[in-house]
């Protein structure tokens, strides 16, 4: 690729100009919002806390600097790759075809989304009321994290203007095609099940809710909401498993610290407990961000669930590794050996007993601590384990991902958290809505 | 590229073929007529590669991007890439005598009867034709490169520098010429008789019996034969394979055997997940239709706090 070429220079402004347009446009919309308080009539207005976002210390501005400066890179590097091609940004070759993208963005990005249906199925199936709370926050926590996992693909797919083309070529055989086609679904009903909430909001507007049907389509929504969680249970459990499945196709590729044919059971299993752990950390953080009470009780609850998930796992990887013989290779010094260790040990064996003991899960510092270890060691790592390190062996060490592979990945996330945030500032996704909001 | 001319158009035969086949499906009730062409080994083509013959001439590879309107057609090619589909590589051996020497090894795609890619696809990208040739449909690829990451044999080509339209390359054992009734132009163009095109099942025949009238010349082993079920390409050689560079620890078994499996059990795991979670849902809410009905009415009293009621 040739620097300073005219293109490069049109890439440059617009890795400039896009993320400014939506910071700006955000800000802009924040503005008029606050500007218009009439638009809001009667009690409502003391429920729609709206400011202008202002820079109240040094750090804040240093964050929004930061924040800009990885957005903008990470536009620029999207321009590129829709320029110059996959090859021009990443360290992938045709003898190591999926990276960090397929890794992470989309394979851990899909289980850190499964606290979605685990709390959903546990609040309206189980109906176990007191989850309740926790609903609202996981489905947006999944949603975001589905939007990610497209996001994602539209940049790793070579050709994402045809990503429509499983839906109409159904392929009984592919896995991935199932895949596909279940992430599709599911994206909707998370939509479908988190539409209560922007309606909620929007009823509130007397000028929207009379000329919109938004009153009756939310009653109606309320009532058939069951049918979308059980929907969400079933196309979740397929495609959270098949992800697993994807790489059982490659016998002898995958090294056998991971290739099993039970890998379908396991990736479902590890994001049974990464969806109660992934609630765990976002409610952590969100109450940390917004000033809100913890629900330590509930999320204590929830990391004794996750132990009993975890530990029916363990049995499972250990049985399968025994009974396949691989286990000889756990004790090799190797790459793969360590990487094994620190997944099942840190990841899944360690958090397992955190979470089992009662008067240690119940402090907010270990109940933390441990779900991380759940998310970055028990299934980011296992998923980085299973598309990249354990392949390392089979191909050489012929793959790390590149800086602009990060930057892309840390865009992407930055997206899902500044969305995060808006949501959990302008929609009534946490129970107090408005009485405990920033000010 | 030549995406256009490698597109297969629907030939009368072709229709009668999927009509048969349809109609046999609808009779025999098999629940999935779709796979009955992909694994029958019967009827198909294949290719005979004896590389004890092969001299690296290199004619062969020349032809292949002559045939299929590759760029640069008369650079040898050293490696497959999205402008080769095939090229043969030099491999230094020490022989049974002990003396060393160089062997010429033709590589492509091995167009596996049950194949990793056709099956990996999620938009019929890659695709049986059913008679020996994988063939690549452009228009209907993603891009997602799930056939790189499934082929046994690395073999599937990716255009990395291509922003827009990547495509993904490889041999498609020349279906536009078997199908105008000519030999692939590889074999076509080859002088030492080191490729030799025709039915599978003869080409094996016709090898087992060439290893059994040498004695001591041939190592008895076709390769392609049983690795991964079986592949459309057959090697025979006088250095074992292992010394060419050939995958060894393949499986004598198609590995999207394993995955239909897994595939087959799906529509159990959906009518189980489903029955087991509506029938808690039903449990749970047992008696609490009429509180439901209640609400209900509560909240359309009071139009305009729809949202009081927290209850999700």
């Amino acid at each position: 690729m040739e620097l300073l070429s005219p293109l490069m220079w049109i890439i440059l402004a617009l890795s400039i100009g896009i993320p400014a347009f939506f910071i700006l446009g955000a800000r802009y919309v924040a503005y008029r919002l606050a500007g218009q308080p009439t638009s809001v009539p009667g009690p409502a207005t003391g429920a729609f806390p709206v400011r202008v976002p202002r820079f109240t210390s040094r750090w804040r501005a240093l964050r929004t600097l930061l924040m800009v400066m990885v957005l903008g890179t990470g536009t620029g590097i999207i321009l590129l790759r829709f320029v110059y091609g996959i090859g021009a940004v990443t360290n992938l070759s045709d003898q190591f075809a999926w990276g960090l993208w397929i890794s992470f963005d989309v394979m851990s990005g899909v289980a850190l989304a499964a606290g979605a249906f685990v709390i959903a199925a546990t609040a309206h199936i189980f109906r176990i009321e007191r989850f309740k709370p926790l609903v609202r926050p996981a489905i947006l926590t999944g949603l975001l994290g589905y939007f990610l996992v497209v996001g994602g693909l539209m940049v790793d797919l070579g050709k994402p203007y045809n990503i429509w083309r499983p839906l109409i070529h159904w392929q009984h055989r592919s896995v991935l095609w199932e895949v596909g086609l279940c992430v599709a679904t599911y994206t909707t009903v998370l939509l479908i099940e988190f539409m209560p909430v922007i309606l909620e909001r929007l009823n509130k507007f007397e000028g929207i809710a009379k000329r919109l049907p938004t009153v009756p389509l939310y009653r109606l929504l309320k009532r058939v909401s069951i049918v979308f969680v059980i929907l969400g249970v079933v196309l979740s459990t397929l495609h959270q498993s098949s992800l697993g499945s994807l790489w059982v196709l490659m016998p002898g590729k995958l090294s056998p610290l991971w290739y099993s044919l039970y890998l379908p059971v396991f990736f479902w299993l590890s994001a049974v407990a990464v969806g109660l752990a992934m609630t765990i950390v976002e409610s952590t953080l969100s109450s940390k961000a917004f000033k809100r009470g913890l629900e330590i009780d509930l999320l204590a609850d929830l990391a004794k669930a996750a132990s009993v998930v975890l530990l029916i796992y363990l049995a499972a990887r250990g049985a399968d590794i025994l009974a396949r013989g691989a286990w000889p290779l756990v004790f090799e010094p190797s790459l793969q050996a360590a990487s094994f260790w620190a997944e099942i040990g840190l990841g899944v064996i360690m958090p397992a007993i955190l979470f089992a003991i009662a008067p240690l899960r119940k402090k907010p510092a270990v109940l933390f601590s441990g779900a991380l270890m759940v998310v970055l060691f028990g299934v980011v790592l296992n998923r980085i384990n299973v598309g990249i390190i354990g392949l390392l062996p089979y191909t050489g060490n012929i793959y790390v991902p590149s800086w602009m592979e990060f930057v892309v990945t840390l865009t992407l996330i930055s997206v899902g958290v500044i969305a995060f945030g808006l949501a959990a500032k302008y929609l009534p996704v946490f129970p107090e809505e408005g009485e405990h909001a920033s000010h | 590229m030549s995406a256009s001319n490698r597109k297969s158009k629907l030939s009368r035969r072709d229709f009668l073929k999927i009509a048969a086949a349809t109609t046999a499906g609808f009779l025999a009730g098999s629940a999935n007529p779709v796979y009955a062409s992909d694994t029958s080994a019967e009827g198909t083509w294949g290719m005979l590669i004896d590389l004890t013959r092969c001299t690296g001439c290199n004619s062969c590879a020349l032809a292949c991007k002559e045939s299929n309107d590759l760029p640069q057609a008369d650079v040898v090619p050293e490696s497959l890439d999205s402008d080769a589909f095939t090229f043969v590589e030099a491999r230094q051996v020490v022989t049974a005598n002990g003396e060393p020497e160089t062997r010429y090894v033709k590589r492509q795609c091995m167009h596996c009867l049950n194949a990793a890619c056709v099956s990996a696809c999620p938009a019929a990208a890659m695709h049986s034709s059913g008679e020996g040739p994988v063939i690549y449909r452009p228009n209907r690829c993603l891009g997602c490169r799930y056939c790189q990451v499934a082929c046994p044999f690395e073999v599937p080509r990716f255009d990395w520098d291509n922003g827009v339209n990547p495509v993904i390359s490889k041999c498609w054992l020349c279906y536009d010429r078997l199908q105008a009734g000519q030999k692939p132009a590889c074999a076509e163009a080859c002088p030492t008789g080191t490729l030799r095109f025709g039915q599978r099942e003869e080409l094996l025949t016709q090898a087992h019996a060439q290893i059994a009238s040498n004695p001591g010349r041939y190592v008895d082993h076709v390769f392609g034969e049983s690795e991964v079920g079986g592949t459309s390409m057959l090697y025979i050689s006088d250095v074992p394979f292992d010394r060419l560079g050939f995958p060894t620890s393949l499986p004598q078994t198609a590995p999207p055997e394993e995955t239909e499996k897994i595939m087959s059990k799906l529509p159990f795991v959906i009518g189980g997940m489903a029955a087991v979670m509506t029938g808690t849902a039903v449990y749970t809410h047992r008696g609490s239709i009429k509180s439901t009905e209640s609400d209900r009415t509560a909240e359309q009293s009071e139009p305009s706090h729809p949202t009081d009621n927290q209850e999700e």
